[in-house]
């Protein structure tokens, strides 16, 4: 595999681009792998390349059912931040955003980390409070966060809606400046190219079916294209993680939601920052094409089906204009819908399981891309070595029995409320 | 400037004539133009630049899959960019411009991007751009994100209005071409309430263009307008399918009308839906095919006969597909000279026969390779049997088949099929009410159109449930010939040769992305950004598919198609958002007193949806200055409060007791008749759900009050209860918020204003002692008196019925003048509950039990009450678990403020702290800055560090009981 | 919209409704005292990927608390009944 460079692109050009070549190997099935990593997404891939990468191990699959990337990874909204409040989630999501600032080159692949700042509206005092909250401990924990007040929103997005006409007018707002954007489907191309560099199979169009048990042990799947065997098997299906759990006999508190998001047509640069609206559900930021990417609230039903429903579509259209009352005439090009891993607490597992072999990454929620390098990371040390790593500490599936749920929202054991 | 007009002919009406202009130009059209047919009929060929290597671009197509000829219309806040110029129905004084140039349309700096083309191929930017530096990628985007986008956005608000309807239709007609038409004649009468939409002003699709046609078409308009059971909607398009058979229409205005609003939204719902969308042409893949003056055939055809406009007089026609015939025939009718290279090796001989007739030179088995010429095409290569040969032209035409347009018909997920004989994919099998006729399907001819649509017209309004006789269709009466599509060869390793237009997306581009490995169709959109344009790849997609299926050796169903997402077309987003803008983006709740504070000199708070006074001018001139103005005012004398947002719940039946005593976590089944009680609800999983009072108004029936913030909630789930976990209680929960208004009379002269107000009533301590009620009439409407106290004063609230609430809140400041009583706000309201430390939402934030909150002790000895359970889980117990504290700030000329992380004095100022400050206020009592706080229970110290990092500000506080006042509570009793 | 016919109402689009998430969930009694019993209520779910008994309320409607069968894949409601009968 040739490495990329300004150079390289240069000499290919020349020839014509005659001679590029894979980015990751169409890989058939081996009778068995040390690690199986069931889900070629983005926190699949990330945790196949870390398993080589930090661990040595590289007799490892990635099992994809359909296209790699396929799933939310290529479906989000591409917006990456660390500014969590709780103890466990503030440490995991800012080892994330540390991983992201260096992924680029780590993969040699541009994933397009644009750190171009997200600003979330306030709209009342107390949520000037909650922010300052939320800002305070960021600060505390390392993690770069400022509190703006109206003028200072104002200066940064001039586009937002400062008028006497304002239903819930903007009082200020918080700033992580590190926060930002990538490009999607390059963390999974990215990742699936650094890990098959490193010996990883990436299998294609190959479903599980089933797994492979001996005694009360999980040693292998059973997939479209045959038995696989291996010492360790991890889930990294978000979304359709209760549908696989099951095979396993595991039931999980996760449901499975439907999320949208929705593009503009490509303009000129208007939306320079991530913008997030504090007095409902609606989140912007502008992608390198030109394109506005939008999304709001979770259509509000258990779902599997890859697609939003039109009241969503009008709540969504209904906050963008009352933000940005620039944005009535700019047109909607498209909208689509990913299957969230809802859990009770809006948090992640990551996490040993009842069933020995077998280990789980899901529930990531709405927030799993951010999450998807850290997310990687940590499951790779899992798979490695049987321990939940440090920073993980708070994503196990004991939580819910213990009560040491991490609710960053207090909405409460509601999936379809987080 | 060249007049393509035809002297006569064509749809338009050349007794109006329209000015316009296009980059500064004044132009002449006329009504029934749209913006494309107005430009070509004068002659304007080039009108955009390509979004990656910014070549010239000209106007393709006459529909809506137009992905060269993107204007922006307007200027301002009305800037509209990236329409397609061949949508825009002319109107005077439109004013266009073209985009995604500079310095001009005729010679654009960024072109010189074309010379760089190997260099900027497929996913160039993922192997670059890297470094020097982590923060490498930011300069490069800076410059590639100002180079990417078409046309610039509005900075200014939108002016114009929006609507938004809900509809309601038995049978739904999508398109009303000729499968259109006769669907919903059919429907119709069969008796089903019709409704036909179409996307162009004028109805009759690709009969439009078909000069044979238009006895028929203006027999069936006839016949359509005056059925009664039918409505039509022009200039709409149907662009997404939803669940529930809902579709989301968008309309146009009339330009020509005065309308109200720009566009409307319509939300409708139908029984059945017949799919007559059509299908448009593919354009053919050589070489500089997207050279101005190269155009579908089937748009050259439009524009001759529906606009009368000739856009060129020497022309070449590449074709795989018998539609060329008839746009060839048409162009030498009106003069033009006119060469067919057919890729096809056997042709009709009846069509061969005609081209002899019309002077139609056709060439079989040959194909176009390449275009020449800067600007606008000049010549075309082509490569025939006998070789290669050149001919001089002024306008190219494509015919490379047809892609139906299915896909609304996929929006809810049913995958296309592959159709071999016509080289295409139409709809999949479609639920049921869901029928597809036309084009759509593959027809080739009007006549079988008419044939499908009269039987899916008819099927839907069956399965809607009307089976009226339905006459006969009417057969259009002419000849066409409906031969199959011949495979369109693909010029793989000619340079661009381009398969998206909009996206720059060539061959070589598709070949690269397999060559890479991105060969599943979904990789190959996002890899090469092919189909991702404002045309959604309409003319693309069949053929990128094709190349894919080529480059990987398999068969087209296999290489399969991108999934379909809405919108069909692109829409506006403030056409969804409708009038939900501005001061209407959510409703406003007024309290009955709302205009009273508001005249009063009361500054307003959103709260939630709530309107609450925030504080009253009267008190100070700013809310700092207010609010302790009037705590001081409260606690000297007496205070009147609008507390009509509360959630307030009718709970009646005989077991309204038990119901209370398990919804609460504290009991309730002791509560006396005439008595209140302050509750706690929990939820399931034992965090604090919310907190208010409940008075027992009689043996069977209570009064609950919840916070403003979960009236909604706290009623659902009472409903809940009710109806799924207990149906054997005999209760009923009805919500009243609305049916009463409340206000609260608070300070030690809170009973003389009360006594004033109401004489017929004894409010002395001993008939109304505290959490006593007792019940009255004010001017006719039931009163209700209870003496409660939030604000640790003796104090009553007030309920009387919604339309009395105005008139006792002035009665009360009448009759209470001597008291002085005079109203206050929720800020002064916050202040007054922390200095008696009663919790609120900063504390009840949804991760608090009741421990925390510090009200273990109500449920100590009780079992059987929401929450009790999991309530008991080891993190709730766990000695580092945060409990609600008082803090003092110890530090003279400094506050403490809500959100400040606790350390112990010693601690080293990182990571989460020991607790927060939750709530604060300055305390004219204690005369210092106060607050409560969540603090770790296992912390010693009676001292912390309040840090607040967002101001460099560090506070020593004192940790202290939260009741800071009156810890007896020797205030409010007595 | 997802249309449901509520047996009160008739047929209505789903944002008239309030969701509240799987009914085939067993709701201990209110003085049950079991840990798991409770646990798995409040935080175990099934969680298909097919029919799907879930509970949604009319809030502006006739507010009954509804128990509607519908397909998670497809969204195809197949029933619709008060969810006060389901329990009885």
């Amino acid at each position: 595999m040739g490495s990329f460079s300004a150079f390289s692109l240069l000499r290919h050009a020349i020839g014509g681009n005659r001679h590029w070549q894979r980015h990751w190997r169409a890989a058939s099935p081996k009778p068995s792998y040390d690690v199986i990593v069931v889900g070629g997404g983005g926190h699949g891939l990330a945790t196949a390349f870390y398993l080589a990468e930090n661990h040595g191990i590289r007799n490892v699959a990635v099992i994809e059912k359909g296209y790699i990337g396929g799933g939310n990874v290529g479906r989000n909204t591409t917006v990456i931040r660390s500014n969590y409040l709780l103890d466990g989630n503030t440490q995991f999501y800012e080892f994330s955003m540390k991983l992201w600032e260096g992924l680029s080159a780590a993969l040699n692949f541009n994933v397009m980390f644009s750190q171009r700042g997200q600003i979330v509206t306030a709209h009342s005092a107390d949520q000037m409070d909650a922010f300052s909250h939320r800002a305070n401990i960021m600060r505390l924990n390392g993690i770069d966060a400022e509190i703006l007040g109206r003028d200072e929103v104002r200066r940064l997005v001039p586009y937002l809606d400062f008028s006497d006409t304002a239903r819930f007018p903007i009082h200020g707002a918080i700033l992580q400046g590190r926060a930002g954007t990538a490009r999607h489907d390059a963390v999974a191309w990215g990742y699936a190219r650094a890990a098959s560099g490193h010996g990883v199979d990436i299998i294609e169009n190959c479903e599980v079916i089933d797994f492979l048990r001996k005694g009360d042990r999980i040693v292998g799947v059973e997939t479209t294209r045959g038995r696989i065997g291996a010492e360790r098997v991890g889930l990294a299906v978000a979304g359709h993680t209760s549908v696989l759990s099951r095979k396993a006999g595991l039931e999980l508190p996760i449901e499975s939601h439907v999320l949208q998001a929705f593009v503009t047509e490509p303009v000129k640069p208007l939306v320079d920052h991530v913008v997030a609206y504090g007095a409902d559900h609606f989140y912007v930021s502008q992608s390198d094409k030109g394109g506005l990417v939008f999304g709001g609230n979770l259509d509000g039903y258990n779902s599997y089906a890859q697609r939003g429903n039109a009241g969503v579509l009008q709540e969504v259209c209904e906050a963008a204009v009352a933000l940005m009352p620039n944005i009535s005439r700019l047109r909607l090009l498209r909208h689509w819908g990913g299957i969230m891993d809802m859990t009770p607490d809006a948090s992640p597992i990551i996490s040993l399981t009842p069933v020995p072999g077998l280990y789980l990454n899901g529930g990531w929620c709405y927030g799993g891309f951010k999450a998807t390098p850290a997310s990687g990371w940590c499951f790779a040390h899992m798979l490695a070595t049987g321990e939940v790593h440090p920073l993980t500490r708070g994503y196990g599936l004991d939580r819910f029995r213990t009560g040491h749920t991490l609710d960053e929202a207090g909405a409460g054991p509601f999936a379809w409320l987080q | 400037m060249t007049d393509n007009r035809l002297p006569s002919g064509g749809r338009i009406d050349r007794s109006l004539p329209v000015d316009f202009r296009f980059d500064g130009r004044s132009y002449a059209g006329f009504k029934g133009d749209t913006l494309a047919s107005a430009l070509l009929a004068n002659g304007v060929t080039l009108v955009g630049r390509s979004f990656k290597y910014h070549r010239p671009r000209g106007i393709i197509s006459a529909g809506i899959e137009e992905p060269n000829a993107l204007v922006t219309l307007g200027a301002g806040g009305r800037r509209e960019p990236n329409v397609p110029a061949t949508m825009v129905e002319l109107s005077p004084g439109l004013t266009a411009e073209s985009q995604n140039r500079w310095p001009s349309l005729g010679f654009d700096l960024q072109g010189i991007n074309g010379l760089f083309a190997p260099l900027l191929a497929s996913g160039f930017y993922y192997k670059t751009f890297m470094g020097p530096g982590r923060r490498a990628w930011m300069v490069y985007e800076h410059f590639i994100r100002k180079a990417a986008g078409l046309g610039m956005a509005a900075m200014e608000a939108d002016p114009d209005r929006y609507e938004t309807r809900h509809d309601f239709a038995d049978v739904v007609v999508v398109g009303a071409g000729p499968a259109g038409l006769a669907a919903a004649r059919a429907a119709a009468q069969a008796g089903a309430r019709v409704l036909l939409v179409e996307q162009d002003f004028e109805l009759g699709g690709q009969m439009l263009a078909e000069p044979r046609g238009q006895d028929w078409l203006a027999g069936m308009l006839a016949e359509l307008g005056s059925m009664p059971g039918l409505r039509l909607m022009r200039r709409t398009t149907a662009f997404g399918l939803y669940d529930g058979n809902t579709l989301g229409l968008l309309s146009h205005a009339d330009p020509g009308a005065k309308a109200a609003a720009r566009q409307v939204f319509t939300l409708l719902r139908a029984g059945g839906i017949v799919f007559a969308t059509g299908a448009v042409e593919r354009p053919m893949v050589f070489s500089n095919n997207d050279r101005p003056g190269v155009m579908l055939a089937s748009a050259i055809r439009t524009y001759l006969n529906r606009f009368a406009v000739l856009p060129g007089r020497k022309v070449v026609i590449g074709a795989a597909a018998d539609s060329a015939y008839r746009t060839a025939f048409d162009l030498a009718a009106n003069g033009a000279e006119v060469v067919l290279a057919d890729s096809r090796a056997e042709i009709d001989p009846q069509l061969l026969g005609q081209a002899v007739r019309s002077g139609v030179e056709v060439h079989a088995g040959t194909l176009i390779v390449k275009a020449t010429g800067a600007r606008g095409v000049r010549a075309v290569e082509l490569e025939g049997r006998s070789g290669p040969f050149r001919r001089q032209c002024d306008l190219v035409g494509m015919a490379g088949g047809w892609t139906p347009v299915l896909h609304l018909t996929s929006h809810l997920g049913v995958k296309p099929q592959y159709r071999q004989d016509i080289d295409a994919f139409i709809p999949g099998g479609l639920p049921t009410g869901q029928f597809a006729a036309g084009a759509v399907t593959g027809a080739a001819t009007a006549a079988e159109a008419v044939r499908q649509g009269h039987r899916a017209g008819s099927a839907a309004a069956a399965a809607a449930g009307y089976d009226r006789k339905v006459d006969a269709a009417v057969l259009p009466a002419f000849e066409e010939s409906g031969l199959p599509h011949a495979v369109q060869a693909l010029p793989f390793g000619r340079k661009k040769a381009f398969v998206d237009f909009q996206m720059d997306v060539s061959l070589d581009d598709i070949a690269l992305a397999q060559r890479e490995g991105y060969e599943s169709v979904e990789h190959l959109k996002r890899y090469t950004t092919l189909g991702m344009g404002t045309d959604q790849g309409k003319t693309s997609n069949v053929n990128a598919v094709r190349a894919m299926a080529a480059l990987r050796g398999t068969p087209m169903e296999a290489a399969g198609t991108t999934t379909f997402r809405p919108p069909y077309a692109p829409v506006a987003v403030g056409a969804i958002a409708g009038r939900a803008k501005g001061h209407h983006f959510r409703p406003f709740r007024r309290t009955p007193m709302h205009d009273w504070h508001v005249a009063n000199g009361a500054d307003m708070l959103e709260v939630g949806l709530w309107m609450r006074p925030w504080y009253f001018r009267s008190f100070g001139a700013d809310v700092d200055e207010a609010y302790v103005a009037e705590m001081r005012h409260v606690r000297s004398a007496a205070g009147l409060m609008d507390i009509s947002t509360l959630g307030k719940i009718a709970v009646e039946g005989p077991d309204a007791a038990t119901f209370l005593d398990r919804v609460y976590a504290n009991g309730f089944a002791s509560l006396k008749v005439g008595r209140a009680r302050y509750g706690v609800m929990l939820r399931d999983d034992g965090i604090v759900l919310d907190d208010g009072t409940t008075t027992r108004i009689a043996e069977n029936s209570y009064f609950m009050t919840t916070s403003t913030a979960k009236a909604a909630d706290v009623m659902s789930w009472l409903e809940f209860l009710l109806d799924v976990a207990w149906p054997e209680l005999r209760v009923s929960v009805t919500s009243v918020t609305d049916e009463w208004a409340g206000m609260s009379v608070a300070g030690p002269k809170s009973r003389a204003v009360l006594a004033a107000a109401f004489p017929a009533i004894d409010v002395s301590n001993e008939a109304l002692p505290h959490m006593g009620l007792v019940e009255g009439t004010f001017r006719g409407s039931r009163l209700r008196i209870v003496r409660l106290s939030y604000s640790g004063e003796r104090a009553y609230e007030i309920y009387v019925g919604a339309s009395q609430g105005l008139a006792a809140w002035e009665h009360l400041l009448a009759m209470g003048k001597d008291s002085d009583l005079r109203p206050y706000g929720v800020e002064a309201l916050g202040a007054l509950r922390i200095e008696k430390g009663h919790v609120a939402g900063p504390e009840i934030d949804g991760r608090t039990t009741l421990a925390d909150l510090g009200m273990a002790r109500m449920v100590a000895k009780r079992s059987g009450y929401i929450g009790a359970v999991l309530g008991q889980r080891p993190a709730f117990l766990a000695p580092d678990r945060q409990r609600v504290v008082g803090l003092e700030c110890a530090e003279s000329g400094k506050r403490l403020r809500g959100g400040a992380i606790l350390f112990a004095p010693d601690e080293a100022w990182q990571g989460h702290g020991r607790g927060r400050v939750t709530s604060t206020t300055f305390s004219p009592d204690i005369g210092k800055s106060i607050g409560l706080g969540l603090l770790a229970a296992d912390f010693a110290g009676d001292e912390v560090v309040a840090v607040y990092p967002m101001k460099n500000e560090v506070v020593r506080a004192r940790v202290v009981s939260p009741v800071f006042l009156d810890p007896m509570g020797e205030r409010m009793h007595g | 919209m997802l249309r449901i016919h509520c047996p009160c109402c008739g047929p209505r689009d789903h944002d008239e409704f309030r969701y509240a998430g799987d009914a085939s969930v067993v709701r201990p009694a209110h003085d049950d005292p079991d840990f798991e019993a409770w646990y798995r209520y409040v935080y175990v779910r099934a969680n298909p990927k097919g029919l799907h008994r879930e509970y949604w309320q009319h809030v502006h409607g006739c507010r009954q608390w509804l128990v509607v069968e519908r397909d998670t894949a497809t969204h195809t409601i197949h029933s619709v009944h008060f969810a006060g009968q389901q329990a009885s």
